[in-house]
């Protein structure tokens, strides 16, 4: 049994949710290796190279897998991953738009978004919005696994001494291109790994609002969520939404500032360590699921708290 | 050109599910359905280029229960010119539905189709890009801008850091993100409408696909509840609370 871990990176260095993947594979057992798919990523497969726990590294390196485009790259993943048993990737935006493109050429069901793994074919995955836990079987021979990362612990990113090899594909489909793209610049911790989230929503008011919550976020080193009601009304864009349809987190501490808490936001913050909410409205579900609630107006409260720490 | 549309019954987004007893399922008797709120706004966006003149003719499709024929009445009556329903009374894999979608677009021939991202039920976000691979199709996932150039398609994609805009070759698929766009409501004249367009039943059979899946439920339980928190009265006493009992600042 060997298990292909597709590594996920960006700017020529891998992205933390790989070393997630790594530990969802360690627990099915057996053998990993580590494929990294993309333009001039000699440095990205050095450093797959020292992950813990990962006996092999495969690199195709092409122009036509520049920016991971799924009719270039999962042709490729399909063509190597009949060597494996499992081939798993993180439920990045990235893992979910190629993995299941992937299983349909490989003619095998995918189990999306694993929060754990009870043996090597049978998987733990939250449905209807996280509000149950489908524990699934798959008798398909290979397994197509996407794996929602804050349910597994990352493995040591140093310690690991495997060799890397040159793999190849068909390259470029000819059906897609890449015209180009707007990334969000911050100097936050990354949504998704952030020990410390604060999130607004509805209750800020407007854009200008948000000011109040960076501020606390820079005094508490944390990332800046929000939730839909508050991108959609275009206070902040949208890949800081946190919920079912945004970005799913599991931090230490997650401050929910405006926000009612509806299923859909909760599906992407329940699983935090520590849930405070600030809201007016003592009715607010939100208060529910939090340890610590506060009932008061945030424009008072956020400023005292910041002052306070 | 010609769109196709699929959509999806699933439970209304706003009903709070509760795990049946036996750890079987969800319990679904007597809970209200809608059609799931991604493939709203992808026969929204269908509706859209035919209103622009860039589509013809929008042709909504369902794989379900017979049940699900409301749902494509509700997108009939919102613009869509015919409905296909391929009835199945088991639920059926994304696998499962893609090679139906395939043998529906191999009938059908469409230009272009459009899927919801994910489904609020089995929250998958598998079915539009299996199909890309069963047919060949490029893929334009999480889109929240769609524009026809000609026969190529150029949409942008939420992704995790923000957007990503690609262009594809025509016939493509899109997946539509929540910010796509804002779907109508069908009014009343619309829905008497919607009542005498065509809609044509199909079994899997007649399509020569199985719906047979590799994956299993063995059993669907509640997620575990949080302890209930208290309220604190004052930020002074939140932060104490903070550093000295969940020692998380």
């Amino acid at each position: 049994m060997t298990v292909l871990v597709i590594a996920e990176h960006t700017n020529g260095a891998l992205v933390p949710a790989t070393l997630n993947t790594v530990a969802a594979a360690q627990q099915i057992g057996g053998d990993i290796h580590v494929l990294v798919v993309g333009e001039g990523v000699n440095a990205v497969a050095e450093e797959a190279a020292k992950i813990a726990g990962v006996s092999k590294v495969r690199m195709a390196d092409d122009a036509a897998y520049a920016h991971q485009l799924p009719e270039n790259i999962a042709p490729l993943v399909a063509g190597l991953g009949a060597e494996y048993s499992h081939i798993l990737c993180a439920a990045t935006t990235n893992g979910k738009n190629f993995m299941p493109r992937v299983a349909a050429q490989l003619d095998v069901d995918q189990i999306s978004e694993i929060i754990g793994v009870d043996s090597a074919d049978t998987f733990k995955r939250p449905i209807y919005a996280g509000n149950a836990i489908a524990t699934v079987q798959s008798s398909a021979a290979i397994k197509v696994i996407t794996v929602r990362t804050t349910g597994f612990d990352a493995v040591a990113a140093e310690g690991g001494s495997a060799a890397v090899e040159t793999v190849s594909g068909a390259g470029d489909s000819g059906k897609s291109s890449f015209v180009g793209e707007e990334l969000a610049k911050s100097d936050r911790p990354e949504l998704a790994a952030a020990k410390v989230v604060v999130s607004g929503g509805r209750g800020m008011q407007n854009g200008e609002n948000f000011k109040h919550l960076y501020s606390l976020a820079d005094k508490l080193g944390a990332a800046v969520g929000a939730s839909r009601a508050a991108v959609d009304a275009g206070f902040v864009p949208n890949d800081m939404q946190v919920g079912q349809t945004g970005k799913i987190v599991a931090p230490q501490l997650y401050i929910a500032v405006g926000i009612s808490g509806a299923i859909q936001h909760l599906a992407g913050m329940k699983d935090s360590k520590v849930i405070v909410a600030i809201n007016k409205d003592e009715e607010a579900p939100i208060f529910q699921v939090a340890d610590y609630g506060l009932v008061a107006d945030l424009f008072e409260a956020v400023p005292e708290l910041e002052k306070s720490l | 050109m010609k769109v196709l549309v699929a959509v999806k019954r699933v439970v209304d987004y706003n009903v709070k599910v509760r795990v049946k007893a036996d750890n079987s399922g969800v319990d679904l008797a007597n809970v209200k359905m809608s059609m799931n709120p991604f493939c709203e706004i992808a026969v929204e966006e269908a509706v859209r280029l035919k209103e622009k003149g860039v589509a013809t003719e929008v042709v909504v499709v369902s794989i379900g229960p017979s049940q699900a024929q409301e749902q494509l009445r509700t997108a009939l009556a919102l613009g869509a010119d015919r409905g296909i329903l391929v009835e199945t009374a088991e639920e059926v894999s994304s696998l499962a539905v893609a090679k139906a979608l395939k043998a529906v677009v191999d009938k059908e021939q469409p230009q272009l189709v459009i899927l919801g991202k994910q489904a609020i039920d089995t929250d998958n976000n598998q079915t539009g890009q299996m199909l890309g691979a069963l047919s060949g199709m490029p893929q334009g996932t999480f889109a929240s801008r769609v524009e026809v150039e000609g026969d190529a398609l150029k949409v942008t994609r939420e992704i995790d850091g923000g957007l990503q805009t690609v262009a594809l070759k025509l016939p493509a698929i899109v997946t539509t993100d929540l910010r796509l766009n804002e779907p109508r409501y069908a009014s009343l004249p619309n829905i008497m409408k919607a009542k005498k367009k065509p809609l044509e039943t199909l079994s899997p059979d007649a399509l020569g696909i199985s719906v047979a899946s590799s994956v299993k439920t063995l059993k669907v339980e509640a997620p575990a509840a949080r302890g209930a928190g208290i309220k604190v009265a004052s930020v002074a006493e939140l932060v104490e609370k903070l550093k000295n009992e969940a020692k998380v600042i």
